[in-house]
């Protein structure tokens, strides 16, 4: 089928005037889209009313987060403000060929924070099809623009949106500088949880969103925290003899599948959160590395060289029979499991390049989703419909966002320099 | 090879640096810098230190002890028979020196899976460690870790850097 590619600027204008008013430009991420979706729905966003400062914010933000995601083409509101109160024109919106349109409004609420209200409808029905009212603090208003985004979004898709979601990515500022940054998923809103002179790398977010583990390098070697973000509190889940890497939380947030040199060669243990309680679960004298949980917890996806060349295996949590999972070609590494655990992204050499795919666990069939050289670290967005890896573009690390079905890409580019280790964050609660 | 030779002076800034990169850090209790402080005085001791003691042999450039790193071959762990005499130097030195303990750091170059290679790193500094035991080092010694692509020596693109990449540097207790 034809693949129409389209680059919008337009969305990252927006993102970059945001940027300035709500904090330093300084490394910010810039998002941009190639590709979009095949059938995208016509909305419109109309200005929404009330107050006009914080009404703007709110605005662009839905408009950015919809127009990025490649699913909707935006549909040109006018300039007239309407609220969630002011009865739509269904024609008129229908002549302009939108078939969804977004209302609304930004007032006081009752305690003298800010309240976001909205309306969506179905044009050609002339019918509502939901609203919301979000209070919030004005700084956090882009927060309440991405909860409206994300209602909008599983309106009209039938799937949970992603925008108030959060980011973890490695940036490497220097050869003697390295960051572990956290970001809204439009690469706003950018906080640092970690400066170190030595490497970071796999950062993975547990179940809850509270805390990141990951292997810091700070100690010459590498060692598996677990970091509280809102506390800055680390512990050391893993610091053996020899090398300690690759953390992955289970399902519901008390063990991490780690590995460890300890005993010799890479192997694959459990441990819980605290670091205590640690055991085995690979036995042999191959390499076992990036262990990934099933979204059901009943088994363990690794990387090993145990047939001659790194393929992807799963072994049950409680140990027993390994199964080879992957076939095609000399090296597939990094599994990671989709949200509903039918499908598997990985990233395969293929002609000597390394490529995100992806599997669907039924049919064993592999789909490639790039035509790049360096993808890594491929991490699912939690409603599955996007995967986040790190890829490179002229010598630099970038991160890009791809859909499950390969058609949309966004590129997210950082100005101070190398981004990669990227980890899509779980639901906000 | 040389610049495995550290200073003092730059590696007591390493050691220094190195160590807590946030002072929130509970995980290895208080911050060095603050354990010794009174009076206004604070005491910064740091690993560091100790390479100013190392014994001329490990730092004299004419000492084959001075060359502390052994390169491998593309997708292989095996230590190259060029490599045999520096490996047994090193074992004799730490047969010979009981008190001195040995840091090995395996390296790979950047091509494919930052965990994978991790892994590779690690069979590098483990073939290393291996030999060095056998040849009499006490296990507890020697310690061998991998950095994986992180730390390439050369950061160029190509199979001349990728070679010098592919490696394990044995680095002595005041070094790391």
């Amino acid at each position: 089928m034809f693949s129409f590619v389209l680059k919008i600027r337009a969305g990252l204008v927006m993102c970059g005037v945001l940027a300035l008013l709500q904090a330093p430009a300084h490394g910010q991420l810039t998002i941009e889209i190639t590709g979009a979706g095949a059938n995208r729905i016509p909305v419109a966003i109309a200005d929404f009313g009330g107050e006009a400062g914080a009404a703007r914010v709110v605005t662009s933000v839905v408009r950015a987060d919809l127009e990025r995601s490649g699913l909707f083409k935006m549909i040109d509101p006018g300039s007239t403000a309407m609220t969630e109160a002011s009865p739509p024109l269904y024609d008129e919106w229908k002549s302009r060929g939108a078939d969804a349109l977004a209302a609304g409004s930004i007032g006081e609420s009752s305690d003298g924070r800010k309240e976001a209200r909205f309306r969506l409808y179905d044009v050609n029905r002339a019918s509502v099809l939901g609203g919301s009212a979000f209070v919030t603090s004005k700084p956090m208003l882009r927060a309440a623009g991405h909860r409206i985004a994300d209602v909008i979004y599983e309106k009209l898709t039938g799937q949970p949106g992603i925008f108030s979601t959060r980011v973890a990515y490695v940036v490497r500022a220097s050869a003697s500088r390295y960051e572990l940054h956290i970001a809204d998923a439009d690469g706003q809103n950018e906080q640092v949880a970690l400066i170190s002179k030595e490497p970071i790398i796999s950062p993975s977010w547990s179940p809850d969103g509270s805390r990141l583990a990951y292997v810091s390098f700070e100690n010459k070697k590498p060692v598996v925290y677990v970091h509280s973000l809102s506390s800055g509190k680390r512990v050391v889940v893993a610091n053996f003899k020899g090398s300690n890497s690759a953390p992955a939380w289970s399902p519901d947030g008390r063990k991490l599948a780690v590995v460890l040199s300890k005993d010799g060669g890479s192997q694959i243990f459990t441990v819980n959160a605290d670091g205590s309680g640690v055991q085995r679960l690979t036995a042999d004298s191959a390499i076992n590395t990036e262990p990934n949980f099933s979204p059901d917890g009943q088994y363990v996806y690794f990387t090993s060289d145990r047939g001659g060349s790194p393929q992807i295996y799963r072994v049950g949590v409680g140990g027993g029979e390994v199964q080879r999972m992957s076939f095609e070609g000399s090296y597939n590494v990094t599994p990671r499991l989709s949200p509903d655990g039918k499908s598997m992204a990985f990233i395969s050499r293929r002609d000597g390049s390394f490529r995100l795919s992806v599997m669907d666990l039924a049919s064993r069939q592999v789909q490639v989703l790039t035509d790049s050289h360096k993808d890594e670290s491929p991490s699912f967005s939690p409603n599955g419909r996007m995967i986040l890896i790190a890829t490179e573009q002229g010598g630099r690390g970038v991160l890009s966002a791809v859909s499950i079905d390969g058609r949309i890409k966004q590129r997210l580019t950082i100005s101070a320099g190398d981004v990669r280790e990227p980890a899509w964050g779980p639901f906000n609660k | 090879m040389k610049h495995l030779v550290i200073p003092a002076a730059l590696a007591l800034m390493l050691a220094g640096c190195g160590s807590t990169p946030d002072s929130s850090d509970t995980a290895g209790g208080a911050p060095v810098e603050s354990r010794g402080g009174s009076g206004g005085v604070t005491t910064v001791t740091t690993g560091g230190v100790e390479s100013r003691g190392l014994p001329a042999a490990l730092t004299d450039p004419k000492s084959i002890l001075s060359k502390r790193s052994v390169y491998f071959d593309f997708d292989s762990y095996e230590v190259k028979a060029e490599y045999k005499d520096l490996v047994t130097a090193h074992a004799k030195f730490l047969t010979d020196n009981r008190q001195f303990k040995m840091l090995i750091q395996g390296n790979t170059d950047e091509r494919g899976s930052r965990e994978y290679n991790l892994a590779l790193g690690q069979k590098r500094a483990d073939a290393i460690r291996k030999m060095l035991a056998l040849l009499g080092a006490r296990e507890d010694q020697i310690e061998s870790v991998s950095l994986g692509e992180e730390k390439p020596k050369d950061e160029g693109h190509d199979e001349s850097a990728w070679a010098q990449n592919r490696r394990g540097d044995m680095l002595y207790s005041g070094e790391f």
